[in-house]
């Protein structure tokens, strides 16, 4: 935390507190068009954790059947909020307008419309609290930036929050600290509060909240997938891993996403988990039950986010194990590591966890006993813990893609490249200001990964491809890797559209590759079925 | 040859302006920072725009064969493909180029020095123009290839353990590249 910059009063004194945007935006109509948007969340997935105004509706009518009193509801809900979260009410008061956030976000970079400026997306909803909540504008009104709460307000409102993945890109340069994706996370509460989720969350959320994982799979079609891995990892290996699943007593629980489960290219990374954790012969199990690190309930209000992570914890307590490893997830880590002590906590009936390989004790984890697995693997690596054999992965040039929670959330930057340069020869980075903490978001996050909002996905994770074409062509780079399940749906397919030729990988994959297996046979081909290696520096690019 | 004499001692003057009536599609705020900022990761369509509109402008003053200057139609087309504008705006600064250059040779046009050169470029900027709307639909029929594969990928695995598809080869499979 000490290399945090404050601004000093000098640089403070250089920003200019005339407002260089806004201008005529009141004015200016959303209109919401196909390849933009999401399909509004179905009645049945709302019902399903009692979400309110559950109701078939369509974005693209005019009618979108809101209660009665929504207003009312609305005014109401950030009375509310602006007590429970000081952060939020601080936010919609000090932003001074300055701009230094307006060009920072990928929507904006790649949309060109100014409503994606971060600066001008919070200002839509701070335009309403102004004129609710401040004497100055409720005399003022326009003149100092207030406006009336309308449904056209209502629907702008749900348009543009949803074209926010909540990255949080645009505070790493706010002076004064403002977390946009916060008002982000603040309107989309309050559009639940009218019914105005979107299907692709509220799906997922009903389908966790009472199966286990956002798809809804449940445990025997779990454990069948599973066991499809352990067929395949045994013709490349000879090796046939045993985990077991919701087994008492177990020392550690693994939960990762459900998308590496059932989901390509995440399969193959979960194969890795699954030859990793054999070689290590590590005392762990997996739960049908607990079969999702991601959090869906995140992206529609605190209460179901705080009730979907418990869910983690309570399988943790019905097993009985000391603590818990996570896999390759963004948002999993920013819920975990954010919010987790104060929503759930104490978790006193586990243990601050120590790898039983190397004896580390993860003080970082103390509160929420809950170790990412990279962390762990970074730590088997430099304790000298496992056989690896980079030259597996030489046919692969390699660039890393920092996932905006892993790396903005928790300052996650070194772990992964550390695994990734003990497993692979051939690593590039990408420019700076598109990496670390700079880095640009895959425009899919924070639940926005559908199919029907193709063409925002694709202008919002552009600036990302951009700098990913730039070290293909520069490097030769032919795969993009993260630790992320979002980053490796979406980055695969916004790869095809703006960087053809650009794999994606997770980490562990590659681990799995290198990772010399005790008693394994002859491996020729790595996890998708490929010639181990291939011919070596043959780059005929400059 | 006289044309493209002309041509390239104004070059950089015509540059400018088609770039800026092309950002004028643009909202004023947006077309602001397209052209302010030079980093080409923290403003990558400004770069690419400045950067494919004079390799285009080359192209054509050189006489280069129209394939070659696709890639460069490519990267500005691919952009223009999914922002909020429609066909014929996403490729109408192509036919921004004939109107500017008209202008910028006016005297030249008057005194009837390069009429039938200028004609002949004009029908090459046209071609360019057509070139333009295959990339475009590509690009869109690409949108919706994406959008279908992103749903094969996300059942594919369970459809082939409840034995409803026949397994992929490797040479099949979705994720191969």
């Amino acid at each position: 935390m000490a290399d945090i910059k404050v601004p000093s009063p000098d640089e403070l004194s250089q920003i200019k507190h005339s407002p260089p945007l806004l201008k005529g935006w009141m004015s200016t109509p959303t209109v919401i068009k196909p390849g933009t948007y999401c399909y509004g969340a179905q009645p049945k997935n709302l019902e399903a954790v009692g979400f309110p105004n559950a109701r078939p509706w369509n974005p693209l009518d005019a009618d979108w059947k809101l209660p009665d009193n929504w207003k009312t509801i609305i005014i109401e809900g950030i009375r509310e909020r602006i007590s429970r979260f000081r952060s939020f009410h601080i936010f919609m008061d000090i932003c001074v307008r300055c701009g230094a956030c307006a060009d920072k976000c990928h929507f904006f970079i790649g949309s060109g419309d100014p409503k994606n400026m971060p600066v001008l997306r919070a200002e839509l909803l701070r335009s309403v609290y102004r004129r609710e909540f401040t004497t100055a504008g409720k005399i003022f009104r326009k003149m100092v930036g207030a406006r009336d709460l309308t449904e056209e307000v209502v629907k702008e409102w749900w348009s543009y929050f949803f074209q926010c993945t909540e990255c949080r890109r645009c505070s790493v340069f706010c002076p004064y600290g403002i977390d946009t994706a916060e008002v982000t996370i603040i309107a989309r509460e309050l559009l639940n509060l009218l019914g105005l989720n979107i299907d692709w969350i509220a799906g997922p959320v009903a389908n966790c909240f009472r199966k286990g994982n956002h798809l809804g799979i449940e445990p025997h079609a779990f454990k069948d997938m599973m066991d499809f891995f352990l067929d395949e990892i045994e013709g490349i290996t000879g090796i046939r891993p045993e985990p077991t699943f919701n087994r008492k007593g177990a020392e550690i629980l693994f939960i990762t996403p459900s998308g590496d489960v059932f989901a390509d290219p995440g399969t193959f990374t979960c194969m890795g988990y699954l030859m990793l954790f054999h070689q290590l012969g590590l005392d762990y199990t997996w739960s049908t039950y607990a079969s999702e690190g991601g959090n869906f309930g995140f992206f529609t209000s605190h209460e179901m986010m705080k009730r979907l992570n418990s869910k983690m914890y309570a399988e943790a307590k019905r097993l009985g194990v000391k603590w818990i490893l996570g896999g390759e997830c963004g948002h999993m880590w920013r819920v975990v590591n954010q919010y987790m002590e104060t929503m759930n906590g104490p978790v006193d009936f586990l243990e601050e966890p120590v790898s039983p390989i190397t004896g580390t004790r993860f003080e970082n984890a103390s509160v929420t006993k809950m170790v990412h697995l990279v962390e762990f693997t970074a730590d088997l690596i430099r304790n000298g813990k496992l056989k690896l054999d980079p030259s597996r992965n030489d046919h692969l040039t390699v660039t890393f893609h920092d996932s905006c929670n892993t790396a903005r959330g928790m300052g996650f930057f070194e772990e992964p490249r550390y695994v990734l340069q003990s497993v692979c020869n051939n690593f590039f980075e990408m420019p700076e200001g598109t990496i670390r903490e700079q880095t640009f978001c895959c425009g899919s996050g924070s639940g926005l990964n559908a199919g029907e909002n193709m063409e925002l996905r694709m202008r919002g994770g552009f600036p990302r491809a951009n700098a990913v074409k730039y070290v293909q062509e520069k490097h030769g780079v032919n795969m993009l890797a993260n630790i992320c399940a979002i980053d490796r749906a979406a980055l695969s397919t916004l790869m095809e559209y703006w960087a053809p030729e650009v794999g994606v990988t997770g980490l562990h994959e590659l681990v799995a590759n290198a990772l010399i297996i005790d008693g394994e046979i002859e491996r020729t081909t790595n996890l998708r079925g490929e010639p181990l290696g291939g011919e070596t520096e043959e780059e005929t690019e400059e | 040859m006289r044309l493209e004499n002309f041509l390239s001692n104004r070059k950089s003057a015509i540059l400018n302006r088609w770039f800026d009536r092309t950002i004028e599609t643009y909202p004023e705020e947006t077309a602001r920072f397209l052209k302010s900022k030079k980093n080409r990761f923290a403003n990558p369509v400004g770069h690419i725009l400045s950067q494919e509109l004079e390799s285009i402008m080359e192209g054509l003053i050189k006489g280069i064969d129209l394939n070659t200057i696709r890639p460069c139609l490519d990267n500005i087309i691919r952009i223009r493909a999914v922002q909020e504008i429609s066909a014929s705006q996403a490729v109408a600064f192509i036919f921004l180029l004939k109107q500017i250059i008209r202008e910028e040779l006016e005297q030249e046009i008057q005194e009837n020095r390069i009429g039938k050169e200028l004609l002949e470029l004009e029908t090459r900027i046209d071609e360019l123009t057509l070139l333009s709307f295959d990339i475009f639909m590509q690009c869109r029929e690409k949108i919706y290839d994406l959008k279908a594969n992103e749903i094969n990928k996300r059942t594919v695995r369970l459809l082939q353990r409840a034995k409803l598809v026949v397994e992929d080869t490797p040479e099949t499979a979705p994720n191969q590249f």
